[in-house]
């Protein structure tokens, strides 16, 4: 029941975070106006609002590529489409969607290269993802230099692919994005549990007729198109960050994937949208970069202070465990040298309790003393009433778990994980707790 | 739906190779319907990669297998899977009772969420394999053995009628051991046949009623009484197993 209680309240924590986060991203631009004096003409609307939804496009769908431990795939794909930007550019020219779906192509081409390169050679994953990801750009730069040597005005902007650059996205191009972005959305959505599977056992998935090949097809497709969306805004360099950035650092504060996910596309819009609207405000500052930043600030923060796993929230909890710990081993020390000497509040000498656990006595004793389970009196330490009343419960619950570990086949109980640490007859049911009270009665020697 | 007349597995002449070198060699295995049948062999053997062939997770160089008479495609309800424990990232973030109701994702069909009736078969798995209580615990926080009961549970709600384990008893503690032999028994008394990947020769005849010995190439199979001589261990873990086990195990199976 309480587990229950606290996983609620965790998760309600991360709704709260959400809802924060969501709210930050919404007030941006009126925030920014007001406080900076910043002007928001139409232009850097547009370009803020594109920024945002990629943002929560890649952040959402870049937990799948975290999960499933392909960030590096990630960033072959995204400095893979860059020869198909230039490529498209040629047969085509300078025409947005044209540009894309020939980054799309040549993005998703080479994730096919790679899956034909792992199943045919001996070459390892990440060797193959290197070659992969340096021919295929070093093929882009090339194409591109060979594009800027014709003398022909139009192919200016093309190297905005490689940075990054939000001030030349235009309201059809939001338009697209959304669109498109809502689509992949959906799909997300209708192939939730599918998703689910084939990231987190995907062999089982294979043996529960799911068509796991169609199913990992389908999500790095969604994958690809997302990173090809982004390229206009964060370049084909930093991609990789605006997929995998929000995701990690949204998996620093929740245990579930659909809060996951959504914390993430949250990360990702905030990310996106500030990122966009520096960059649009001085177009000297390119927009992959300054989006990086954010998300990397996002990345650390989690890192630092997200509950349960933050390095803040860790270290604190090592120090209570501890304190906690010293105290348990100081009290029953205390107690068994007082019974041994008389009776249970007999004083227990300052220099015995330091001599067996050193430090841990020191903390133990302050612990103990602070909760007033124990006091310094004249011939030393003595154990106070409700001190000796927690070691007495303390020893028989430890009394109670020698009698369970050895008899509980014996005597029918339940089968259940030994946990120390926690009371006994708190996790058995009574009638459980009524046969071992019996079995300690009788005299069985633990 | 079944016939009595078919095995529950039959392989015929299955090879896979992995880079030219075969895993396992011309496999030809009846398992009749009932059984409860360990695979040992040592490291190497191509126990699991027998498995994966079976379930078609892996390609085949030649060989057919079928379910029932009825060929992987068409029995796929039939048969349920309980993976190796490493074979997945534990800190995935899920809670015990979403993986345990992964094993009914197949019978949803695509599209179609898991709903109460789901999530209740679910628990009722759990409760099965002693982890009712971990029902809403984060799978990063299980203990190997909680592992291998979440994923069985996972495998007891799939309801089919053959199950392959592969190694389920691999580093677990005595509690998690015993409630898998309890579960096995269960799934034997209901008339359902198991296959087990099992390293522990120590126990084979006493949780199993028969047995495959693999070493590339089927050595023996058949009932534990009869395939799980010393000889036929000798052969296919050499000659070293007579001195290690060889007197326990006859000892073991003469009961």
């Amino acid at each position: 029941m309480t587990a229950r209680a606290a996983i609620s309240r965790d998760e309600r924590r991360v709704w709260l975070i959400i809802a924060a986060m969501a709210l930050a991203s919404l007030l941006l631009v009126p925030f920014s106006q007001a406080l900076f004096g910043l002007r928001f003409t139409y232009t850097v609307r547009v370009v803020a609002l594109g920024g945002a939804f990629l943002g929560l496009l890649s952040g959402a769908l870049g937990c799948f590529a975290v999960l499933r431990r392909e960030s590096l795939l990630g960033d072959a794909l995204s400095h893979a489409a860059l020869p198909g930007v230039a490529i498209a550019f040629l047969l085509a020219g300078r025409e947005l969607s044209l540009l894309l779906i020939g980054a799309g192509i040549a993005s998703w081409l080479s994730l096919r290269f790679v899956a034909a390169l792992l199943a045919t050679t001996r070459i390892k994953q990440d060797a193959a993802l290197g070659i992969v990801l340096a021919s295929w750009f070093a093929a882009g730069i090339a194409l591109l230099a060979y594009i800027q040597s014709i003398p022909d005005a139009s192919q200016a902007g093309l190297d905005h692919f490689i940075f990054g650059q939000a001030a030349a996205i235009i309201e059809s191009d939001v338009r697209l994005i959304s669109v498109v972005g809502l689509v992949i959305l959906c799909l997300l959505a209708l192939l939730w549990k599918e998703f689910k599977l084939v990231t987190f056992d995907a062999e089982f998935a294979g043996a529960n007729g799911m068509r796991t090949g169609l199913v990992d097809t389908l999500l790095s497709t969604l994958i690809v198109v997302t990173i090809v969306l982004g390229l206009q805004l964060a370049g084909v360099i930093l991609m990789v960050g605006m997929l995998i950035a929000p995701g990690v650092a949204a998996r620093q504060w929740t245990q579930k994937l659909d809060q996951m996910v959504i914390l993430a596309a949250v990360f990702g819009a905030f990310a996106g949208g500030v990122g966009a609207v520096i960059s649009a405000l001085d177009s000297d500052i390119p927009t992959g970069p300054t989006i990086i930043v954010v998300a990397s600030a996002l990345v650390l923060l989690s890192l630092a202070f997200a509950p349960s796993r933050g390095l803040l929230w860790r270290r604190l909890r090592q120090r209570s465990n501890r304190r906690a710990f010293a105290a348990r081993n100081t009290l029953r020390d205390l107690y068994r040298y007082a019974l041994a000497h008389g009776a249970a509040n007999s004083p227990v000498p300052d220099r015995f309790i330091r001599g067996v656990r050193d430090r841990g006595a020191e903390l133990g004793l302050r612990e103990l003393r602070g909760a007033g389970h124990v006091g310094l009196g004249e011939g030393g330490w003595q154990l106070s009433e409700s001190g000796v009343k927690l070691a007495r419960r303390d020893l028989h619950n430890q009394q109670l778990w020698e009698i369970y570990r050895l008899y509980a086949h014996e005597l029918d109980l339940p089968v259940m994980e030994e946990d120390r640490e926690r009371e006994i007859t708190s996790l058995l049911p009574a009638d459980a707790v009524a046969k071992l009270e019996t079995k300690l009665a009788e005299g069985a020697d633990p | 739906m079944q016939s009595l007349t078919n095995p529950a597995l039959s392989i015929d002449d299955l090879t896979v190779a992995y880079h030219e070198k075969p895993a396992i060699w011309d496999i030809d295995l009846d398992v009749p319907a009932g059984v409860l049948m360990a695979i040992v062999g040592p490291n190497g053997a191509g126990k699991s990669t027998l498995i994966k062939a079976a379930l078609n997770l892996i390609p085949r160089a030649a060989g057919t297998v079928s379910f029932f008479g009825e060929p992987y495609e068409r029995a796929r309800s039939l048969v349920g899977y309980v993976p190796q424990r490493g074979s997945v990232d534990w800190d995935f973030p899920t809670s015990v009772l979403d993986v345990v109701t992964m094993g009914l994702y197949g019978k949803l069909g695509w599209f179609r969420r898991p709903r109460k009736a789901e999530r209740d078969l679910a628990l009722h798995a759990l409760e099965q394999v002693g982890l009712v209580d971990f029902a809403d615990r984060q799978i990063s926080q299980l203990s190997g053995g909680q592992q291998q009961r979440t994923f069985l549970a996972r495998a007891l709600v799939q309801d089919a009628q053959i199950y392959f384990m592969d190694e389920p008893f691999a580093a677990v503690d005595a509690v998690t051991e015993s409630a898998i032999v309890n579960i096995l028994r269960q799934l034997n008394q209901r008339g359902k046949t198991v296959m087990v990947v099992h390293h522990d020769l120590q126990t084979v005849a006493e949780y199993f009623d028969w047995v495959t010995l693999l070493n590339v190439e089927i050595i023996a199979s058949g009932p534990t009484l009869k395939a799980f001589t010393l000889e036929n261990l000798q052969k296919t873990y050499g000659g070293r197993v007579s001195s290690l086990h060889g007197g326990q195990l006859l000892a073991a199976s003469a009961q």
